[in-house]
């Protein structure tokens, strides 16, 4: 049986280009960049390559691009470095109903520690208004977090609009972008972001490795103490192999941009047109605007996620329910309930996600298996 | 089912329902070892997720993971939480509630091990399901026939009196054929994660927790006067729910003589009756009526008076009996000795040999 996967916004494959270039720094290039010798210059130039490299990628500037050890800690260094650093200009912050739990537990964090935060409604597909956030900021808001497109249904926020409305306006605005980054065209400056967050393993690159975008003059408190590295932001040794590595995803992702998306869009299409012609019932959660073509979500009411998931994984298709859960967890995910209350949609709800190395082929043998999979459990 | 026999094992589907525990680990290994398509599923019953966030749940599951990857085959995990709670839980408080000491491993077995997990099993495409139960299944001309483990110190057919042959049909019970101790021994060999992790102990939800502050949580109890048959105060109780009849520890009772046993409960009054001696002649019955009875094996039920072997707790000696069969759900069993303190709640199981006929429920018990 051909295992297919479909679970591409959970982690993705490395690129080989990519595993080519962290080669040579798993091998002779081991040095430390903070050393005065030949080797550790060696690894100095990578690392400072790869960081103008994916600062120019952004609009950025070097200085501004922090390595972190993945999209969690680039999120957690902007929202709480930033909140810790910033504490008397005012402790009132704005996120969402639907982030990443590397963002939510992070304001959950703040809230321990005294500050209030907001966290904004979305629509039943999954989208934040600029009129909520406009009524919700304040005097002391001083951060506003917003994803840039959703984990587990893909839709894509306002960005733009936001960055807008926060220009006359002291709070700072943080952006993960750990999956939109590689499907939508990011520029800091355009967007009027001032952090942005961002992992190398949903783009093919390694695990262990992501940055944060910090616009120059922002203050923040780091969450690591130690050496100088990172201008102070992030200390500990720098995982050069992995930034390289990064570079090199982030590079790829960029230059393969329209053609993936295009891919995506006909993956889509397969799945959905399978289902249809197949006459199963089903709904898909999500914008059928403002969407990332690479996440599918699906909901087979009256279905339990559980008999999906299983079925599915026996069957040889490997996809998701969305965030990944605990030991048999029955709480439905945090962003269904934020969009709808309809318990049946939410618990049945899973997740296709595309990605490097998939082909059509694939797509139509794993929809019409779903299929398979869905008309057994209907009976 | 007809033509499993002849179908090769790598074909034949088994779900083993895997707890993080040593006994049905080694029954996963052996099903794999016997070339069966083996998957691991923890079930999750029962949230019990401390103040620090810290669950029994999960570290179980992460053995069931650990152990699943050295079989190299797939797991999952189940929740069962408010079926759990509907089913077991819910009847586990109203029993206690009616007076009576109820018996929570008889009922996940029933509703929850071998049917919700069951049906789950089955929508898996399962042909079998298989837990670590000390038991073995016969399938013969007289049907499907529940068998004692061949450990006797060990055997769990007692929890699984409430079983049908239906249910039975697609059971396998792997370390059913082994001892304990070869058990352990297996999993050594094999170098199975579990093997050296201690054996659970007490009812499942409440673990090794107090007793009375957990029940505590769910029921009020009323706390009333300790007294002798006759009458006599001899202090107080704490709540008819958290004594067991025969029950001698915490009455704190002293003074000159035998110590002092629970002998009955009487509801109406909230009087915890008490007497002396281990053998209080009030502990001692000669029979009882069952309800809810279950033949597993539905044939039995014609026979209108037999005589066989019961017990009426876990890992009690088995004690001749004569069952006469009253109703399609209740029994009357006639002791051939009396039995000291038969508990209203548990449930009377009864066997021919090493083949389990099934049980019920004790209702009421017959003294004179």
């Amino acid at each position: 049986m051909e295992r297919i996967y479909l679970d591409h916004a959970a982690t993705s494959p490395m690129h080989p280009d990519v595993f080519a270039a962290m080669k040579p720094y798993y091998d002779n290039i081991f040095g430390n960049p903070s050393s005065i010798h030949h080797f550790g210059r060696e690894a100095r130039r990578g690392l400072d390559e790869s960081r103008e490299s994916i600062a120019k990628a952004i609009d950025a500037s070097f200085d501004e691009i922090v390595f972190t050890s993945g999209g969690t800690e680039a999120d957690n260094l902007a929202i709480i470095g930033y909140a810790l650093a910033h504490r008397s200009e005012g402790e009132h912050l704005i996120t969402t109903k639907i982030e990443h739990h590397g963002v939510l537990h992070a304001f959950e964090y703040l809230e321990k520690l005294g500050f209030t935060v907001n966290y904004l409604d979305v629509d039943e597909f999954g989208r934040i208004s600029t009129d909520t956030l406009e009524q919700a900021l304040r005097e002391d808001t001083i951060l506003v977090s917003c994803m840039f497109g959703n984990n587990e249904v893909g839709t894509v926020q306002p960005i733009k609009e936001i960055g807008q409305l926060l220009r006359n306006h002291q709070a700072v605005f943080h952006t993960d972008a750990v999956q939109a980054f590689g499907l939508e065209t990011i520029n800091v400056n355009e967007l009027n972001v001032d952090f942005l967050a961002v992992s190398a393993h949903k783009l093919n690159g390694p695990k262990g490795i992501g940055f944060l975008y910090a616009k120059k003059g922002l203050a923040l408190a780091p969450l690591l103490h130690g050496g100088e590295q990172e201008r102070k932001r992030r200390a500990g040794t720098e995982n050069v192999a992995g930034i390289v590595g990064l570079q090199k995803a982030v590079e790829l992702s960029i230059k393969e941009m329209e053609e993936r998306k295009q891919a995506y869009e006909t993956y889509r299409q397969i799945i959905l047109d399978t289902f249809k012609r197949e006459e199963i019932s089903f709904l898909v959660n999500g914008h059928d605007h403002y969407y990332l073509p690479h996440i599918l979500n699906v909901s087979f009411p009256g279905l339990s996620v559980e008999s999906l998931l299983m079925n599915l994984d026996l069957e040889g298709v490997a996809v998701s329910s969305g965030s990944a859960c605990t030991a048999g967890s029955i709480d439905p995910s945090h962003v269904l309930t934020a969009m709808f209350e309809d318990k049946r949609r939410s618990h049945s709800a899973i997740r296709f996600s595309f990605g490097y190395g998939l082909t059509e082929e694939q797509v139509k043998n794993a929809a019409e298996r779903t299929v398979k999979v869905v008309q057994r459990l209907e009976k | 089912m007809n033509n499993l026999k002849d179908r090769d094992k790598g074909d034949i589907r088994v779900v083993v329902g895997m707890s993080g525990g040593v006994d049905s680990s080694v029954a996963a290994y052996l099903l794999k070892e016997q070339g069966y398509q083996v998957i691991g599923i923890f079930m999750k019953n029962w949230d019990d997720t401390d103040d620090t966030g810290m669950c029994t749940a999960t570290e179980d599951y992460n053995d069931v993971i650990r152990v699943c990857n050295q079989l190299d085959i797939p797991y999952y995990a189940v929740n069962f939480e408010k079926e759990y709670w509907d089913k077991v839980f819910t009847y586990f408080l109203d029993e206690y509630k009616a007076g009576r000491t109820p018996n929570p491993d008889v009922m996940c077995n029933k509703e929850i091990k071998f049917k919700a997990f069951l049906d789950h099993a089955m929508s898996l495409g399962a042909d079998y399901v298989a837990t670590g139960h000390y038991a073995r299944v016969r399938h013969s001309e007289k049907g499907v026939q529940l068998l004692r483990g061949v450990d006797d110190n060990k055997d769990q057919t007692y929890f699984l009196n409430a079983l049908s042959e239906e249910q039975l049909e697609h059971v396998l019970f792997p370390i059913g054929e082994i001892e304990k101790p070869r058990v352990r021994e297996i999993a050594k060999e094999a170098g199975l994660a579990t093997a050296s992790k201690k054996d659970s102990t007490g009812i499942c939800f409440i673990g090794e927790r107090n007793f009375k502050e957990f029940l505590s949580q769910y029921l009020p109890a009323t706390p009333g006067e300790m007294q002798t048959l006759e009458g006599e105060v001899k202090g107080r109780h704490d709540g008819l729910m958290y004594y067991t009849l025969g029950q001698r520890q915490g009455l704190g009772i002293g003074g000159a003589g035998e110590p002092w046993f629970v002998v009955g409960k009487d509801l109406q009054k909230n009087v915890l009756i008490v007497g002396q001696g281990y053998h209080h002649p009030e502990l001692y019955s000669k029979g009882l009526i069952a309800e809810n009875v279950n033949w597993i094996n539905k044939n039995i039920v014609e026979k209108g008076t037999f005589h066989c072997v019961a017990k009426f707790r876990h890992r009690q000696e088995d004690q001749g009996v004569t069952v006469t069969i009253i109703n399609e759900s209740e029994v009357r069993v006639d002791f051939d000795e009396p039995q000291r303190a038969i508990t209203p709640g548990q449930s009377s199981v009864f066997y021919d040999g090493d083949i389990c006929l099934g049980g019920g429920v004790i209702k009421e018990v017959i003294k004179d």
